[in-house]
């Protein structure tokens, strides 16, 4: 039984359509990473998967239930993570933990001990009283995982957990999310970064204007773009037009593209091999000496400008 | 949701907030006797110039007053809490546990209730030191503390309507900064009689005029006097200002809650 089935999902704000048929998949117990730039609609299809938003058209379920008709079950069910830590600064991470552990209903001797694993769990066991105003950006996030993971949830809604982190943050907080995949959780990040995704995700959907524009793995994408790329860097980037010609010769490649500030010219290419002992042959008839030549596999980066580039 | 829990999780937020006053003893300290610090000013940096309309003691005058402001003011500590959790998105936490919903807000009303009434206490006290007295019967000294109450109630719907409004800690100011002219125009300080016409009658009309005529004529303090329709049925007023302010509040703050899934 997939983890969470969304289909068809639209949500309008008067003129502007933060989700517009949005349909995706995930299978339990899979870390779904979901891509896209801002006002994509990735924090508003992840409450709406919460049940902090109704579902104005379409269907989704999570763990099988479903979120329109029965959202209590579904709460009982969810951990979510906000964008913004949303615990209590005031309060200690002991005590928040407690305070959402007795919502939960776990009464307060079992809420007071899964506090105390929680924060032994997340390092954050020698905090002792302080309040969560003095932490760090990174172990506030941390307090935040842990207190969306009080009741063991069968669906983890991450919405951006490192935007705003320094990297140190960044780094503890996927080291947080790598130590809960494998208990079974099925875990749905959102995230602006490409690097996080391909780092911490199974699969992963990149979505703009509200709307799956294309999924698969990691290097499931990165083969949509073309496949392998070659990259011919020259001394002067008035040779490019020349080395662009040169490119546009290989037999199978792509739609060429320049990068005058690193002098450099770039295309797919089908056949790595094929397309480097040509284009070694065809630069030397043609004179130009490059500084560098590499066959590399597109960086994710250059997936997403390529997915979304399309639309904007 | 069955009562219970809804009774368990709605004292789980109340503690949620007794708990932070333990964290912050002094900001509790600090908002309890701000008011104080304004009695003090009142009575006696400014209060050796005043005259109490009908003759009187402006302390016996102003204690009232203060205290119908302390109870206004509780308006925005309400409001800023509320818009605190909904701005960092612990409101947001709330609403995705499996908890009863409304248990938020009865918490937060329970905890701003008590902090009220422990603010009346002080204030009654910090008057008695100073040298205010009531002079009414104790089931009248009951009355006056219970108008002040509701007008608590009422303040505290205004401010969780008003914080799921505003939603971000820092609009909230604004709001805080509009408390004062509402404050002063009425007769807190001094009696509407004494302003120019026009705002006189709109002093006549604030709900804290009413409120404080109330417990003034209850506490047997002078300033009561007064000619206008909204002066001569203070009582009535001052119980019909807070419910009404309520049918409001009330309604809209809940409707903003439920339109938070929008």
């Amino acid at each position: 039984m997939p983890a969470i089935v969304a289909e068809g999902l639209r949500k309008t704000y008067g003129e502007k359509k933060a989700l517009d048929g949005l349909t995706m998949t995930v299978p339990s117990g899979t870390v779904h990473g979901v891509l896209g730039p801002n006002g994509a609609g990735k924090t508003t299809f992840v409450r709406t998967l919460a049940t902090l938003l109704r579902v104005e058209e379409g269907r989704a379920r999570v763990a099988g239930i479903d979120v329109a008709e029965r959202p209590a079950e579904v709460r009982r069910r969810i951990g979510l993570l906000g964008q913004s830590a949303a615990v209590d600064e005031d309060l200690s991470g002991r005590q928040n933990l407690e305070l959402f552990g007795r919502l939960y209903h776990l009464g307060a001797r079992r809420a007071a001990a899964r506090a105390a694993e929680l924060l032994e769990r997340f390092g954050l066991a020698d905090t002792g009283r302080k309040p969560v105003q003095a932490y760090s950006g990174g172990m506030r996030r941390r307090l935040d995982l842990a207190a969306s993971l009080i009741v063991e949830p069968s669906v983890l809604f991450l919405d951006e957990p490192t935007t705003g982190l320094d990297p140190r943050g960044r780094t503890e907080v996927w080291n947080a999310v790598r130590s809960l995949v494998g208990g079974g959780t099925t875990v749905l990040l959102t995230t602006q970064y490409l690097e996080e995704a391909d780092q911490l995700a199974d699969r992963i959907s990149v979505i703009d204007h509200g709307r799956v524009i294309a999924d698969g793995t990691a290097d499931e994408l990165k083969a949509k773009v073309g496949g392998d790329r070659v990259d011919v860097v020259v001394h002067d980037a008035a040779l490019l037009p020349a080395v662009a010609g040169v490119l546009a010769g290989v037999p199978g490649a792509g739609a060429v593209e320049l990068d005058e500030d690193r002098r450099r010219a770039s295309a797919p290419v089908a056949d790595r091999m094929a397309a480097l002992s040509h284009l070694v042959r065809a630069l030397h008839e043609a004179g130009i000496e490059a500084e560098d030549l590499a066959v590399r596999r597109p960086t994710l980066d250059e997936v997403f400008m390529h997915l979304t580039g399309e639309r904007s | 949701m069955s009562l219970r829990w809804w009774l368990i999780d709605s004292w789980t937020m109340t503690r949620r907030e007794l708990a932070r006053w333990a964290r912050h003893p002094w900001g509790a300290v600090i908002s309890l006797t701000f008011p104080v610090m304004m009695l003090v000013m009142f009575a006696f940096f400014i209060g050796g110039g005043m005259q109490v309309a009908g003759g009187g003691d402006y302390k016996e005058f102003l204690v009232p007053g203060m205290l119908v402001l302390t109870m206004a003011f509780g308006l925005e500590s309400t409001m800023t809490a509320i818009a605190q959790d909904l701005g960092k998105g612990v409101l947001d936490r709330f609403r995705s546990m499996p908890m009863a919903p409304s248990a938020v807000l009865v918490g937060r009303g329970v905890a701003d209730m008590l902090e009220s009434i422990a603010g009346l206490a002080v204030m009654i006290g910090a008057g008695l030191a100073i040298g205010w007295r009531w002079h009414g019967t104790p089931s009248q000294a009951v009355a006056a503390i219970g108008l002040l109450l509701l007008l608590r109630f009422a303040m505290l719907w205004c401010g969780i309507w008003l914080g799921l409004i505003v939603g971000r800690p820092d609009l909230v100011m604004a709001v805080q900064i509009l408390v004062w002219p509402v404050a002063f125009s009425s007769s807190a300080f001094a009696s509407p009689e004494t302003m120019p016409g026009w705002l006189g009658t709109i002093a006549d009309w604030n709900p804290m005029t009413a409120s404080a005529t109330a417990v003034r004529d209850l506490f047997g303090n002078p300033g009561v006097a007064g000619t206008s329709w909204a002066a001569e049925n203070a009582h009535l007023l001052a119980v019909l200002w807070p419910l009404v302010l309520l049918a409001i509040a009330c309604p809209m703050a809940a409707a903003r809650f439920r339109g938070l899934s929008r």
